[in-house]
């Protein structure tokens, strides 16, 4: 096991696309929350504060993770698919003959890299969120509070914000196994992630909260939530345990059908 | 001699287009998720129309609700109208003329929130801009119906309008007991003229109608109506007029036709969709008559309730872009994963002229999935809804044929500007998390998909500027500037015109392609 972790880790390391998808994840979603933040303009009396809804500005300023899971994701779909398209996986289950210890060292590499990514961008995100949110609305003066992880949702936002991106990664490793091809797989996992949320706005009754409650971007991204948590389709934990399961469930299928037919 | 001998610039073009084409339709996964596309904009028209229930309650007593859809007129030329309105009338035979003095005219505003029914007793003053008093001439009292009206309004001054959409100006200023206005109109067999006048002395022409067909003996009379506030609140107008004369135009306003006024209030019923404040009606009072109307004579908007044949499209197209984003991003990266890409070099040396083939192949498969998708999802959409009894704005053909063109314009756009991704990138990855994140993510901030009003503007904004713009081809809500009405994203208005729309995306697809051709044209292959 130590030898395929090991494998994988020199395989990762030395392409240099796994550091620009890094970097490019930190740089997309910091760039963007801090983007999200500075336009937004909240009335606090307006139909959001009056409806008791209110803003949720940890939420709000962790907004650039919905589009940086996206690199993550192709970080994570690349790791396998283009093994397959350069004939490497023939290597490298050669080496690694027992199919579940190779996918299971890909995926403790995987994860890895992406909570590693993940620290930055979260961070990077929630800073931007404090310093920026203030001016368009949400501050003291209107009632909320600064960002701070010492204030224990946020925390919880925060570090479950870090575990998406791992459990994001998982299943786009695990989408990507099964599918074999990159560009497949690329457009399989961001259409899985995308496609949901858009289609629980536009059905209307149980059905929109039945989406929300299964979709893994809609029950995940509820780990995010400080405010008004009874209201959610789904609570934080609950949510992020069912973007895990899918997660475990693609990486499972995969292993299926790894062990099922030849590379 | 080299002319008779090797193919010319045409035959090398149509020879390079083949081997694209070749390439193409023999690669079965492609066709596959071509089908795939169009099978999941089909699917997903028909399960998102089958989701659309209608039903409304004609008091606050929920037994009172029914399924189905209050009822919208149509005019005559088959657009949804609005025509609710008190009229005043006396039937006349043959050609005619009638003359009033309008002296005032004021309104009330409904003071209660705009989601509860309005009640006339929860009112304070104030005239809409749209509200309108005059002269009217009409062969039914059904909604609907063909008219011509000449009449004074809230804030538009003196207007001649005709059959919903129609609409002339006339005398500027507004209405007042020390500055009345004098209307006039005459029915000349089919044509019906409007005249405005300051002193009853001298007249002046508004504009005229041909009104085909008209019967000889008509409505004529006077009409009061005041739509709803941009916020959404009824509102109701009183005018009040006097010198009224209807005759023979020979005898001008010497004669009047005899027999009692009889007023009706039109389209103002439980089941009628307009909503009104308080009952229309009118009262005599010597020489003259007071008319206090609530409504609107004019075309619908979205306020009407409807939904429009492409409101269910949208979701099914989104997952053929996905579908063709991939594909367009393979066509071109799988060539440079086999090093086939050589090969095509070696055969079409001119680096244009393979993107450019390989543009109109990906383009027009996608445009041809795209369109064939939506031509057969609209009327099975259109017919899920309308059993489920949702009201669908009429459209016409030539409006229907273009959002079919607009669906693969959107799709053959986008295919077209991954492939110029997907060649400057040479990855697939990239290309098609590019792809997706430029071409498919500022959608989902769609009509009817933004939140709280603090993001309304964001989405207006995607809508205008990103290449979200191209699904301004499938808006069928009707919009007119003789309604005041918030035309917003919020309301499903899209903000741009629909061919502006896809103006937007054809620039994006035209710099990605020029991208491309540039960087094919400076490096190695």
């Amino acid at each position: 096991m130590t030898d395929a972790l090991r494998a994988e880790w020199t395989k990762l390391r030395t392409i240099s696309g796994t550091w620009w998808l890094m970097v490019g994840a930190v740089a997309v979603t910091v760039a963007a929350s801090a983007g999200i933040a500075a336009s937004t303009h909240v009335s606090p009396g307006g139909p959001g504060g009056a409806n008791g809804a209110g803003q949720d500005p940890t939420k709000l300023s962790l907004i650039g993770l919905d589009l940086g899971q996206a690199v993550i994701a192709v970080l994570a779909v690349l790791a396998v698919t283009d093994e397959y398209g350069t004939g490497m996986i023939r290597v490298t289950l050669a080496a690694t003959p027992r199919r579940a210890v190779m996918l299971g060292a890909k995926a403790v590499n995987i994860a890895g890299l992406a909570l590693v990514t993940a620290l930055p961008a979260v961070t990077g995100s929630l800073i931007a969120g404090r310093l920026l949110l203030p001016d368009a609305g949400p501050n003291p003066a209107h009632g909320y509070g600064l960002i701070s992880i010492a204030h224990g949702p946020t925390l919880r936002a925060a570090f479950g914000s870090v575990l998406y991106l791992g459990l994001i990664a998982l299943l786009s490793l695990g989408i990507g196994t099964v599918l074999r091809d990159t560009a497949v797989s690329t457009g399989t996992v961001l259409a899985l992630l995308y496609l949901p949320p858009l289609l629980a706005q536009l059905v209307s009754g149980p059905w929109r909260r039945h989406i929300q409650q299964i979709a893994p971007m809609s029950a995940g991204l509820a780990i995010q939530a400080t405010r008004n948590i009874r209201s959610l389709p789904i609570s934080p934990w609950a949510g992020l345990e069912i973007l895990a399961a899918w997660a475990a469930g693609m990486l499972l299928v995969g292993l299926a059908v790894l062990k099922a037919r030849d590379a | 001699m080299s002319s008779l001998l090797e193919p010319s610039r045409g035959g090398r073009f149509r020879a390079a287009l083949r081997a694209e084409w070749t390439k193409f339709r023999t690669v079965r996964g492609w066709m596959i998720g071509l089908a795939f596309a169009a099978l999941m904009v089909v699917l997903f028209t028909f399960l998102q129309a089958n989701g659309k229930h209608t039903g409304y309650c004609t008091t606050p007593n929920p037994s009172s609700c029914v399924t189905g859809h209050q009822y919208v007129p149509t005019g005559p030329s088959g657009e949804a109208v609005a025509d609710t309105y008190e009229l005043v009338a006396k039937r006349l035979t043959g050609d005619g003329t009638i003359t009033a003095r309008i002296t005032t005219l004021a309104g009330r505003i409904s003071a209660g929130p705009a989601n509860e029914a309005p009640s006339a007793a929860e009112t304070q003053p104030g005239l809409t801009s749209w509200a309108k008093a005059g002269l009217l001439v009409t062969p039914s009292t059904g909604q609907g119906s063909s008219y011509a009206a000449v009449m004074a309004t809230g804030g538009h001054a003196v207007r001649f309008q005709y059959d919903y959409t129609h609409d002339q100006a006339g005398l500027p200023g507004s209405i007042s007991s020390t500055a009345p206005r004098w209307l006039r109109l005459t029915r000349t067999r089919d044509t019906i003229t409007g005249y405005d006048s300051s002193d009853g002395i001298n007249w002046h022409r508004v504009g005229s109608a041909h009104l085909g067909g008209l019967p000889t003996t008509v409505n004529v009379g006077l009409f009061a109506t005041s739509p709803t506030t941009s916020q959404g609140l009824a509102t109701q107008a009183t005018a009040s007029f006097d010198h009224i004369t209807i005759g023979p135009p020979t005898d001008g306003a010497a004669r009047t036709v005899p027999g009692p006024w009889h007023g009706s209030n039109i389209g103002a019923g439980p089941h009628d969709y307009y909503t009104t404040l308080g009952n229309g009606g009118y009262r005599q009072a010597g020489d003259s008559i007071v008319v206090t109307g609530s409504g609107d004579i004019g075309p619908a908007v979205a306020s009407a309730g409807g939904d429009t044949a492409s409101d269910p499209l949208l979701f099914g197209l989104v997952i053929a872009l996905i579908v063709l984003i991939v594909i367009g991003t393979m066509f071109i990266t799988s060539e440079y994963r086999r090093g086939l890409i050589r090969t095509t070099f070696a055969a079409t040396p001119r680096r244009g002229r393979v993107l450019a083939v390989k543009a109109v192949v990906i383009g027009g498969v996608a445009f041809v999935v795209g369109a064939v998708a939506s031509a057969v999802a609209i009327p099975l959409g259109e017919h899920v809804m309308s059993a489920n009894g949702n009201y669908i704005f009429p459209a016409g053909s030539l409006t229907v044929a273009r959002v079919i063109v607009g669906s693969g314009a959107l799709v053959a756009l986008t295919a077209v500007a991954v492939l110029g991704i997907g060649t400057i990138l040479r990855r697939s990855a990239g290309a098609i998390l590019v792809g997706v994140v430029v071409f498919v993510l500022p959608t989902l901030t769609g009509p009817g998909i933004i939140g709280p009003t603090s993001s309304a503007s964001a989405a207006t904004w995607l809508y205008r500027v990103t290449p979200a713009a191209g699904f301004s081809m499938l808006g069928l809500l009707p919009r007119s500037r003789l309604v005041s009405y918030p035309y917003t994203m919020a309301n499903g208005y899209y903000p741009l015109p629909p061919w502006a729309g896809l103006l937007i995306l054809g620039a994006y697809a035209a710099a990605a392609l020029f991208a491309a051709r540039v960087v094919l044209g400076r490096r190695d292959a």
